[in-house]
């Protein structure tokens, strides 16, 4: 143990940090997770380790916002995750190489690191007309992700893009966008969807898989439990006003600026699972109904094309309580639109959900186009 | 001699390939394509217009928001919907503070290590480092051991011998000139604006629920609901407070660290004043009001044209002179290539004729960019923060030329050096300390309506679409931290017939025309000189100027309402 405690040390030493630092840092990670403190041992055993776990980042059809939204992450700081956490390697928006100096590092993490590397994916990947519609290098994506994601030791897909297509796979899909586990399917793959994806959750997932070697318990579209477990409306802060019957019904009114429900102005908290409530945004600053706006469910499958229109009330939202789980309301509504639609604009025909269906008879609709 | 390809390019947002001629060492000839498609104005078409700005703002996420304030100020103006004063005040403090945190993020994240060598920081005396901080600024963080603390930090990366970031880097490149003091400090500075940006833009989680992508437009006002006495409004008096803190660490940050950093390091650069000049046209859609969108009297950043360098002039602005053309993009005009068309009436079919990938090199004497070639008046222009500077120095607004005037004072200047790589970055830089200052004049203006119980900030008359007319047509501007950007609309039956953005990194990075006249890109990079064409740091440095955004540039509408054929590989 004494010699255990020393070897950490003076790898701290060599990488310019204190292990009170990393105590702290480890101790904020847990907590995202919803861990025990029992894990702090191991967390900092893991997270001090002289060589760093290797992480690439790749970017297809995307809108970089989820690699801002790592930007923003505050607990782990954003430094301490590229620099001292992982061994960042490729990420185009941040790293200071470009051109064929940037990919050589790609192609020899690929074969030196085989299997033992992280990789992010952020975007779409569209697979229409041989992938013209994105390449890096001469490269499509299709070829760069088959080749990053089927040699790396496990895939963190970021945002509805990589997801499931997000909003470039939305009707039309003029590309033939796919999510990452549509488009090289058979990987290991932890999906981390919304509209961006939040940093607070990919972080906790970085160093989950850091300490256990392994992936947090996921749920049926590979979304980590602890983040996507549980329906937004059930932890709203504004939940007690629709108990209470108590409504926005006109932006600016008297219940808008009292911070009342904003279900009858679309709001899609009752059909969205995320933990945007509790976790919230930059530092635990806000999130978007606590900011005058409905959800938008922007961590469901396909929500684009099925949550929207986003003004439109979600019908028939049955008076369930909290103890009814994600996966009995927000999956089977969600499921249930699914499996009908053939266009956007389909929350209208949701048809009334007496009693919901078990989550365990939806899956996500993998490579159909509407 | 072989062709020159910097792909990707790095440290921008989006998709962007370089090819580039060399002779005798300087570029004799160059060439931009954006290498990414997704048909997101495709996307939009028969949706809602009140919802189009959700979707629009999707068009990039690190300009975010700047493509819905677009998107529900075209959908405003077709409706002719006039927004309450709060709104735009709101709408001003969101753009205002994502432009200061976009600039920030530019100088030090992005564009940064073209000129700081951050191996060389190792060789700094963290002392010396500390005296020519302690010259150039009050600036707090700057003693010795602090200095020796960042200093240890990077050898420790680097003594790890996995450099994350860092580790395709052009690392002891000839070009860098900064000595190691230097380097130590702006590599400081480096992790300070990556602490300081994710910490500032809780404006934005206060005003939009979160960044990136904030949640509070609305087509007629903004979600962000005001009451002095309510402390569930998102809007009360503790909410100014936490605005105004945020708005004072602007401040003070540009002021302190981002202008002396820029003005200490750019004497040292001084070629770069004469390299980059580009075409020379700017164009300003201009924003920023103090009475909203519609009335460009009263903007922060003046509308108008400058030509050929000439900034005795200022030439107005014509909207209906705008066209894009598809000479040397991969889209067909019905009526063939040729003629540019306005984007009110514009048509998109994507046709690929490039190669197959995995490819080489591009030919570039057809076909070679997903990013159109927009012209105004048939002229290619530059846009972004030196447009504005130079509009504004012409139109004589006496903020921007206090602020110009004494850069160039500071550095011993005349106007003339604005033309360059480096008066790209000065410009920039000037903008955020105008900005910075203004976010603080808007938190007290929210404060003074909400003191006065002046809380409307939503305009219902048009909120139902059955108020809509049958057809309506209209045309959103504002100026995102990249340059103008527009949005237009079309609305039928109540949902959206075409949607077409002009962006502002398609005006500066986009492909030649039917003419042949380049792009901005590509005109500033000729005669730049290329030490090493394994390392051309030359390019990345002038590209990196304008600030490219990628995934903005590239878009596309069928202005026919029309499904379009997806193309061919030739």
């Amino acid at each position: 143990m004494l010699s255990q405690d020393l070897e950490l040390k003076q790898a701290l030493a060599k990488r310019g940090i204190t292990r009170r630092q990393l105590v702290k840092f480890c101790s904020g990670v847990l907590a995202t997770l919803a861990l025990p403190e029992r894990y702090l041992a191991q967390t900092v055993a893991a997270v001090g380790k002289a060589r760093k776990p290797v992480l690439v980042w790749l970017q297809f059809q995307d809108c970089t916002g989820c690699s801002e939204s790592m930007l923003r992450s505050s607990h782990p700081d954003v430094a301490d995750v590229v620099l001292d956490l992982l061994s960042w390697e490729y990420h185009e928006v941040i790293m200071a190489g470009a051109g064929g100096h940037a990919t050589a590092i790609l192609d020899r993490v690929v074969k030196e690191e085989k299997g033992k590397y992280l990789v992010v994916v952020e975007g779409a990947i569209p697979t229409g007309d041989d992938g013209v519609y994105c390449t890096i290098g001469g490269h499509s994506a299709m070829e760069i992700a088959e080749t990053v994601c089927r040699n790396a030791a496990a895939t963190i897909a970021v945002g509805a893009c990589a997801f499931d297509g997000g909003l470039v796979r939305s009707n039309p899909n003029p590309t033939g966008a796919l999510g990452v586990h549509e488009a090289v399917p058979g990987i290991k793959v932890i999906n981390m969807s919304g509209c961006p994806h939040n940093a607070a959750n990919t972080a906790a997932v970085l160093v989950h898989y850091l300490t256990f070697n392994d992936l947090p318990a996921l749920d049926q579209y590979n979304r980590p439990l602890f983040a996507y477990g549980r329906i937004i409306h059930d932890q709203c802060e504004r939940r007690a006003h629709y108990d209470a019957g108590r409504f926005v019904t006109e932006w600016g009114d008297e219940g808008h600026r009292k911070g009342w429900c904003l279900y009858k102005m679309g709001c899609k908290g009752p059909v969205g699972t995320f933990n945007c409530p509790i976790v919230q945004w930059n530092d635990h600053t806000s999130w978007p109904v606590r900011a005058g706006h409905g959800c938008i469910a922007c961590a469901a499958p396909r929500f684009w094309d099925h949550m929207s229109p986003f003004y439109e009330r979600v019908p028939n939202v049955p008076g369930f309580g909290v103890e009814v789980t994600a996966g009995e309301i927000g999956v089977g509504l969600v499921g249930a639109t699914i499996a009908g639609v053939t266009a956007h604009g389909l929350i209208k025909m949701i048809k009334p959900v007496p009693k919901p269906e078990p989550a365990a008879e939806t899956t996500p609709q993998q490579g159909r186009e509407n | 001699m072989a062709r020159l390809v910097v792909d990707p390019v790095n440290r921008i947002e989006g998709h962007l390939r370089i090819e580039a001629q060399l002779e005798g060492g300087k570029i004799s000839d160059a060439w931009s394509s954006g290498t990414m498609f997704r048909g997101i104005e495709m996307i939009l078409q028969g949706r809602d217009p009140r919802e189009a700005w959700i979707w629009a703002q999707r068009i990039c996420g690190v300009c975010t928001m700047v493509h819905a304030i677009a998107s529900v100020r075209a959908v405003e103006n077709a409706l002719q919907i006039e927004v309450p004063d709060n709104a735009h005040i709101v709408r001003n403090l969101i753009a205002g503070s994502q432009m200061v945190q976009d600039h920030v993020i530019h100088f030090y994240h992005l564009h940064a290590l073209d000129w700081v060598d951050v191996a060389a920081a190792l060789k700094a005396d963290p002392a010396k480092t500390s005296q020519i901080a302690q010259s150039i600024s009050d600036y707090e963080k700057s003693s010795t051991t602090y200095f020796r603390g960042i200093q240890q930090r990077v050898k420790g990366v680097v003594d790890s011998g996995q450099l994350s970031l860092f580790a395709s880097g052009y690392w002891g490149h000839p070009a860098y000139k900064l000595p190691p003091e230097v380097n130590l400090l702006a590599v400081a500075h480096y992790l300070e604006a990556l602490a300081w940006q994710k910490d500032f833009i809780r404006i934005h989680a206060a005003l939009g629920g979160k960044n990136p992508h904030p949640q509070t437009f609305l087509v007629g006002g903004m979600t962000t609901a005001m009451d002095p006495n309510e402390p569930a409004a998102v809007i009360n008096p503790d909410t100014i407070t936490f605005l105004r803190d945020l708005a004072k660490s602007a401040r003070k940050f540009v002021d302190q660290v981002y202008i002396p950093d820029v003005l200490a390091i750019a004497p040292l650069y001084s070629d770069w004043f004469s390299r980059g000049e580009g075409l020379g046209n700017f164009l300003c859609y201009g924003d920023y009001g103090s009475s909203g969108a519609n009335d460009p009297s009263s903007f922060l950043f003046p509308r108008g044209i400058v030509m050929n360098h000439d900034i005795s002039k200022v030439l107005p602005v014509d909207p209906g002179k705008i066209t894009e053309a598809v000479d040397h993009s991969w889209y067909e005009y019905s009526g063939g290539n040729g003629n540019g068309k306005h984007p009110s009436v514009g048509e998109t079919n994507p046709k690929y004729t490039g190669p197959k990938p995995p490819f080489e090199q591009l030919d570039v004497d057809k076909k070679y960019s997903w990013l159109k070639s927009p012209r105004y008046d048939g002229k290619p222009m530059e846009v972004g923060p030196l447009a504005r500077m130079v509009v504004g120095y012409a139109a004589g607004q006496p903020e921007i030329r206090a602020a110009v005037n004494g850069a160039l004072k500071a550095l011993n200047a005349q106007p003339a050096v604005l033309f360059s790589t480096l008066g790209r970055i000065a410009a920039r830089a000037l903008e955020t300390q105008i900005m910075a200052k203004h976010l603080e004049d808007w938190v007290d203006e929210l404060d003074n309506n909400l003191s006065h119980g002046k809380t409307a900030i939503f305009n219902p008359v048009r909120w139902d679409p059955s108020t809509w007319p049958d057809h309506a047509a209209g045309y959103g501007w504002h100026e995102a931290p990249r340059g103008s950007l527009g949005h237009w609309v079309e609305i039928s039956g109540r949902s959206i017939k075409n949607y077409q953005a002009v962006v502002p990194s398609t005006w500066n990075a986009g492909p030649r025309d039917g003419q042949g006249q380049r792009g901005a890109y590509e005109a500033s990079l000729l005669n730049t000189p290329v030490a090493d064409p394994d390392r051309p740091l030359e390019i990345l440095r002038t590209i990196h100027s304008f600030d490219p955004c990628i995934a903005c540039a590239v878009h596309v509408l069928d202005a026919n309402g029309r499904r379009f054929t997806l193309p061919n590989v030739r």
